[in-house]
């Protein structure tokens, strides 16, 4: 499990979290949406290589459910919402760029710091991905805590998700149950995504046809 | 899977929701979802006569039996209350009968996932259960579809899911650490395989899991600072939501936690959970207690009161030792039944007067005696005035851990005084004030709120001895 095989699983963990702090400054929806196609492109080679070097094939699977569903078709599906709802403009960041920056390299440091002392007995391949893992979960918290909009709030929970895919196919032999359970559950969580932004256009249409009628009555 | 009561009280909400999505009106349906709960707590009553035994997938023990015919109950109880308020909810054109049958398939579906994660032997089973029913009450809270029902069901969303999220990841660590031990495999996900080998597992990996498990459950809990969905989500849901929400919903998250808390407990190395538990509910029961005061919406007071009350059950739980765990059974007994009482009552309230807000609703025992005083005797019941068992349940939580920390539980009984206070200012208006809004007669079904109450009212007068030595044996076991 040393040398190259454990390089490439590292460096690909450790490219997720850049990818996330990417995230974190893009300040247009669809740049945003571009960036958590990459992400979830990364954790889709970085499942795949963890299923070949822990010669675990059903895990191939998760990697080709993040590849088709989550780096094609939902950043697709979200950009045509997008583009309908005309929100493709700037998204307001609660703090400003530099601090969210500041805040994601603390978290990054903490969860190194809780992670790699408390795995100090495990395999040197989980503890390193666990600690990847729970920064781009912290940093997918950070960017939903920091944006306003609700698709960047969806694109910020699903990157968090990866994260807890990534600290899935780290923990070694973890039961196929649950890997099944995890894409079944983001299908599931964009289902309802799909609903709800479908109602808040809906009830956006709706106060636009009031606010139409009210602008008329004042006219006449 | 053999088919007996434990795979029962999941296969049939299960048919009963496809059978439901399926039907059209709402007359019939709304009869079939009251028989489709019965059966599942017939079904569940009958796992104390014959006791099933538990399989790698689902699993039996005291504990979940008492949290599981709890459930059912209300769930049946609630199911009865669900079919006169729809009714209303129809004749008024508020809910469209497609939306109904919705309503009911996802009823069922919800009572199918709160029974998987009760009886699942398998972290990660129980995991995806409590997701589940997450997602379907996410549904549910925002089927009214104005604005205010989408804000709190997006709210409710978005925090549920980072709850959730944080519990995967405490059960991955879970996994990890029992992974050495057990080996690699679903066996090490198996709550029955996790308790025997507890005492293996590395200890600062199961400290980072539990707190990670205790912030994501104790969000679904409801524990401040993590509280902020639950308000929102039971004012602008249906009321027979919000009856299931706080009645049963937060105790099933809370189940998952006492669960944890039985593991670490095994491992002597691990740090003791209860300290955690103890600072959380002591927080969330203060923190309810004095916003009280400013709520403007009867549904939205009782949600803070329904945070008050599981921080001090989680109180209770995290002091620990056989009184005090009898005493937070008790009292999570009683406020469940309390609790969804109170909201049948409201449901009605909110009906006959067309509104939530209670400077609206003002003199109910002059217009409507019946609804007005099954509020008031709901009220003195949660606010733990005796003879009701609120009383008797606040009363034990209070003295079997005084000796233990003097400090920590006069704060306690500051902040169930002040929600007294609280309490008591909001129904004086309510129940006694100048009697305002619409005097039409009210087409409610009493029975089940009045059940309720009847129940609290004999818990707080005498226990049966049967039911006593059951609540013992679940203490002891939790340890």
């Amino acid at each position: 499990m040393q040398g190259l095989t454990f390089d490439i699983a590292h460096m690909l963990a450790g490219s997720l979290v850049l990818v996330s702090f990417m995230q974190l400054y893009q300040d247009r929806l669809s740049a945003l949406l571009n960036m958590f196609a990459l992400h979830a492109f990364v954790l889709a080679a970085s499942v795949a290589w963890q299923a070949y070097a822990q010669d675990a094939p059903h895990l191939y699977i998760t990697a080709l459910i993040a590849l088709v569903f989550k780096a094609i078709i939902i950043p697709l599906a979200l950009r045509r919402i997008v583009i309908r709802l005309g929100i493709h403009r700037e998204i307001e960041n609660v703090f400003g760029v530099g601090l969210a920056m500041l805040l994601g390299i603390g978290l990054v440091a903490l969860s190194m710091v809780v992670m790699l002392r408390v795995t100090s007995g495990a395999d040197p391949l989980a503890r390193e991905d666990l600690a990847f893992a729970l920064s781009v979960v912290l940093l997918g918290l950070l960017m939903m805590v920091t944006r306003r909009n609700a698709v960047s709030q969806v694109v910020g929970f699903m990157s968090l998700e990866n994260g807890l895919v990534l600290a899935a196919t780290g923990a070694k032999g973890m039961p196929l149950v649950v890997e099944i359970s995890i894409a079944f559950s983001v299908l599931i969580a964009f289902i309802v995504i799909g609903i709800f932004l479908f109602r808040i256009r809906e009830r956006f249409d709706t106060v636009d046809v009031q606010a139409m009628d009210r602008f008329r009555g004042e006219k006449r | 899977m053999t088919i007996d009561a434990l795979s029962g009280v999941l296969l049939i909400p299960a048919l009963s929701a496809g059978l439901l999505a399926a039907l059209p009106g709402y007359r019939l349906t709304s009869r079939l979802n009251v028989l489709a709960a019965f059966l599942t707590f017939a079904t569940a009553v009958s796992l104390f006569i014959v006791e099933p035994t538990s399989g790698r997938y689902l699993l039996v023990d005291d504990l979940n039996k008492v949290f599981i015919v709890l459930t059912t109950f209300v769930a049946f109880t609630t199911s009865a209350f669900s079919a006169s308020y729809i009714g209303h909810e129809i004749e008024i054109g508020r809910l469209k009968l497609g939306h109904v049958r919705f309503y009911h398939a996802m009823y069922q579906v919800l009572m199918f996932a709160m029974n998987l994660a009760l009886v699942a032997n398998n972290i990660g089973l129980m995991w995806v259960a409590i997701e589940l029913a997450t997602l379907t009450t996410v549904l549910m809270v925002g089927i009214y579809r104005t604005h205010e029902a989408l804000e709190a069901a997006w709210k409710y969303f978005i925090l549920g899911s980072i709850g959730i999220a944080l519990a995967l990841f405490g059960t991955i660590l879970v996994y990890m650490a029992a992974q050495p031990v057990i080996g690699e495999g679903p066996d090490a996900m198996v709550w029955t395989i996790l308790m025997t080998r507890a005492a293996q597992f590395d200890p600062d990996l199961l400290n980072v899991a539990f707190v990670f498990l205790l912030l994501g459950y104790g969000t679904k809990v409801g524990l401040a600072p993590l509280h902020a969905w639950l308000p929102d989500a039971h004012a602008e849901g249906p009321t027979p939501i919000s009856a299931v929400l706080s009645g049963l919903l937060l105790n099933v998250a809370l189940y998952a936690l006492l669960r944890f808390k039985m593991l670490l407990a095994l491992n002597p190395a691990s740090i003791a959970p209860g300290p955690l538990m103890v600072t959380m509910g002591l927080i969330s029961a203060v923190f309810a207690a004095f916003m009280l005061y400013r709520r403007r919406d009867i549904k939205r007071m009782f949600a803070y009161s329904s945070i008050e009350h599981m921080g001090i059950i989680v109180f209770a739980f995290g002091m620990g030792g056989p009184l005090a765990n009898f005493a937070g059974l008790l009292h999570m007994t009683m406020h469940s039944l309390t609790k969804s009482a109170i909201f049948f009552a409201v449901g009605h309230i909110a009906q006959v007067k067309g509104t939530q807000k209670i400077a609206d609703i003002s003199g109910l025992t002059v217009t409507h005696p019946v609804l007005g005083w099954g509020l008031v005797l709901g009220v003195v019941a949660i606010a733990g005035l005796p003879p009701m068992g609120i009383f008797m349940s606040e009363f034990l939580v209070v003295s079997s851990t005084f000796a233990r920390a003097p400090f920590l539980v006069v704060i306690l009984v500051i902040a169930i005084l002040v929600a007294l206070g609280g309490l008591f200012i909001k129904l004086n208006t309510i129940a006694f004030g100048e009697p305002r809004g619409s005097t039409a007669p009210v087409e409610a079904s009493y029975v089940p709120m009045f059940a309720h109450l009847a129940i609290v009212f004999a818990a707080g007068i005498y226990m049966p001895p049967a039911l006593v030595t059951g609540f013992q044996n679940v203490a002891r076991l939790l340890g």
